[in-house]
């Protein structure tokens, strides 16, 4: 997904002069065709998030469209207030695009693994969060970033994940999709968290549960009359997310639930991690399991629920 | 100790002042005479066309001096002179930090201190791939640079030879707390700068012989990036300010101490 995001990147850049790639020090060889390309629009920082956020402001508002790559949890944690204050008071267009969102450096301990990312950025006025599926969706989503007025943040999975998505959905940047229809239950998914959901989905209706999902991409702004388009008189609604359940997806569905009344009579649960750092090792699979994110357990959840 | 300097534009300062009671005045009286010079003299500016493309940028990084900031650019016709009797009132364009987007003239939203020099290395990037020959400026605070974004923004300037750039420091050697050298001290400053791979000169920062001489000297290299420290008073014109750190900023300020302030300075010839 990373590899398919940055070609984009490198794509955008051959049609729109206005376009820019700083990373801080992101892996050799990254980009390389950009360098050679464009290497008067190819800029690599070193590691100081604070000043490439500034950095990418000054260009921003210079007339350059900024997209900036580092590790999610550097992008977010590290340079919140510039992100807050450099970008989105100025509404500079710049696109963070987050390497590894959750728990994709899982073996690499809590420094690493950014599972709080979609709060802070959610917290941020005017920001832009889009969290795709897979390398298809990347390709869709990454034309409609350009244009966008004001920060995006793309929070990428793994890489190599699955395919899940497909292209007669289509794809509007803030639209959510119904990946799958279904009556008796729905999950709310965003990211890399909708291959188990529609996994889930596929146990259940074996089991004469139809259970629909909803694709959640953008989480901010997140549609909230699709939302209850897709809610409206669903007896179990459960959202699922590989980021803690405070701030996150499941935080900002809720809001929109209560807030509309239709949380009245509804089972609602928010799956995703614990309002703690990740106590132990292993890989973003291992860690996904033990933290109940896998199909066969979010498929569980729904079974409890509608009991 | 009051010769020389610019009384006038203090005194407006302090009308501006009267009209909210709160702000950071010493941190405002010293950077009159470099704003002064900068905005009469050296800025290539429209006042009437703020975003015109070819104008020199200025960010003032120290967003809490903005008080001499305002009537320079409320004199330069920015803005009519009334705005500034709306300074920190509602309905107002004049917070008690500059706002890009509400205030013309300004580029870049400061408050939050160690944002503006990597605002202006970005500006300045973007003039070198556009071709432009307009120049960016950026005004710092000593205590300022105790943020370490500030060096992180140094060392990048240093490494893209960023000789369109230049960045001053009000070198005023006191911070809310008290004195710079005992909060946290900068020495050697010059050398440091130097070591990132900045062009260092110094000079009396209120001395407008003196200010437009270092100006005159830009680019101070035509392969690095100008650092200018501007030695000054914080408070310069009126001593109870200079000495108590307690003005630093301060917010319903009262009637006599208002007039003391007032009568300080004098009234215009």
């Amino acid at each position: 997904m990373r590899k398919t995001c940055l070609n984009c990147v490198y794509e955008l850049a051959k049609k729109d002069p206005r376009v820019v790639f700083i990373g801080s020090d992101i892996g050799a060889g990254t980009l390389d065709a950009f360098k050679r390309d464009f290497p008067d629009r190819f800029f690599m920082e070193g590691v100081g998030e604070a000043n490439i956020i500034g950095l990418a402001a000054g260009l921003a508002l210079n007339g350059k469209i900024v997209y900036i790559n580092t590790l999610a949890s550097f992008i977010t944690r590290r340079c919140f207030e510039q992100v807050l204050l450099d970008l989105a008071l100025h509404r500079a267009r710049v696109r963070l695009i987050g390497s590894g969102g959750g728990l994709v450096y899982g073996p690499l301990g809590p420094t690493h693994n950014p599972t709080e990312d979609i709060a802070l950025m959610r917290a941020v006025p005017g920001m832009t969060i889009a969290a795709p599926a897979d390398a298809e969706e990347m390709k869709r989503l990454m034309p409609q970033t350009l244009e966008v007025g004001g920060p995006v943040y793309i929070r990428l999975g793994k890489g190599g994940d699955p395919v899940v998505t497909s292209p007669e959905h289509g794809f509007r940047l803030g639209e959510p999709v119904l990946a799958r229809p279904g009556r008796d239950a729905l999950l709310i998914s965003t990211g890399v968290m909708l291959g188990p959901a529609l996994r889930a989905s596929d146990e259940l209706r074996g089991e004469g549960v139809g259970c629909g999902v909803l694709h959640v991409h953008t989480v901010k702004p997140l549609d909230a009359a699709a939302l209850l388009r897709a809610a409206e008189g669903m007896p179990v609604i459960a959202t699922v997310e590989e980021h803690s359940v405070t701030g996150g997806l499941g935080g900002a569905v809720a809001e929109i639930l209560m807030e509309s009344g239709a949380g009245r009579g509804l089972r609602f649960r928010r799956l995703g991690l614990p309002d703690a750092f990740p106590d132990g090792y292993g890989s973003q699979a291992q860690l996904l399991e033990r933290y109940g994110l896998t199909a066969g357990a979010i498929a569980e959840n729904i079974r409890k629920m509608r009991r | 100790m009051k010769k020389g300097i610019d009384l006038r534009l203090r005194r407006r300062i302090l009308q501006v002042l009267d009209c909210s009671r709160r702000g950071h005045v010493p941190s405002s009286f010293s950077i009159v005479e470099v704003l002064k010079v900068l905005y009469g003299e050296v800025l290539r500016c429209r006042p009437g066309e703020p975003a015109w493309e070819d104008r020199d940028r200025f960010i003032l990084s120290k967003g809490h001096g903005c008080l001499a900031l305002y009537v320079i650019l409320a004199e330069k016709g920015f803005f009519p002179e009334e705005e500034l009797a709306r300074f920190c009132r509602p309905g107002g364009i004049l917070g008690g930090h500059p706002e890009y987007g509400k205030v013309p003239g300004v580029e870049f939203s400061t408050g939050s201190l160690g944002h503006g020099l990597s605002f202006g290395v970005g500006t300045a990037l973007a003039a070198r791939m556009d071709g432009k020959d307009h120049r960016t400026f950026v005004l710092m605070g000593d205590g300022e640079c105790q943020e370490g974004s500030v060096w992180e923004a140094a060392m990048c300037a240093g490494k893209h030879r960023l000789a369109g750039l230049t960045a001053m420091i009000d070198y005023n050697k006191r911070q809310a707390y008290g004195p710079v050298r005992e909060v946290q001290d900068l020495e050697p400053l010059a050398r440091k700068w130097e070591s990132f791979n900045w062009e260092v000169v110094s000079a009396d920062g209120h001395d407008e012989a003196a200010i437009r001489e270092a100006f005159g000297k830009l680019p101070l290299s035509p392969e690095k990036p100008s650092l200018i420290i501007f030695n000054t008073v914080k408070g310069r014109g009126i001593t109870a300010l200079e000495n108590d750190p307690s003005w630093h900023h301060k917010s319903g300020i009262k009637d006599d101490a208002m007039k003391a302030l007032c009568d300080a300075l004098g009234e215009d010839e």
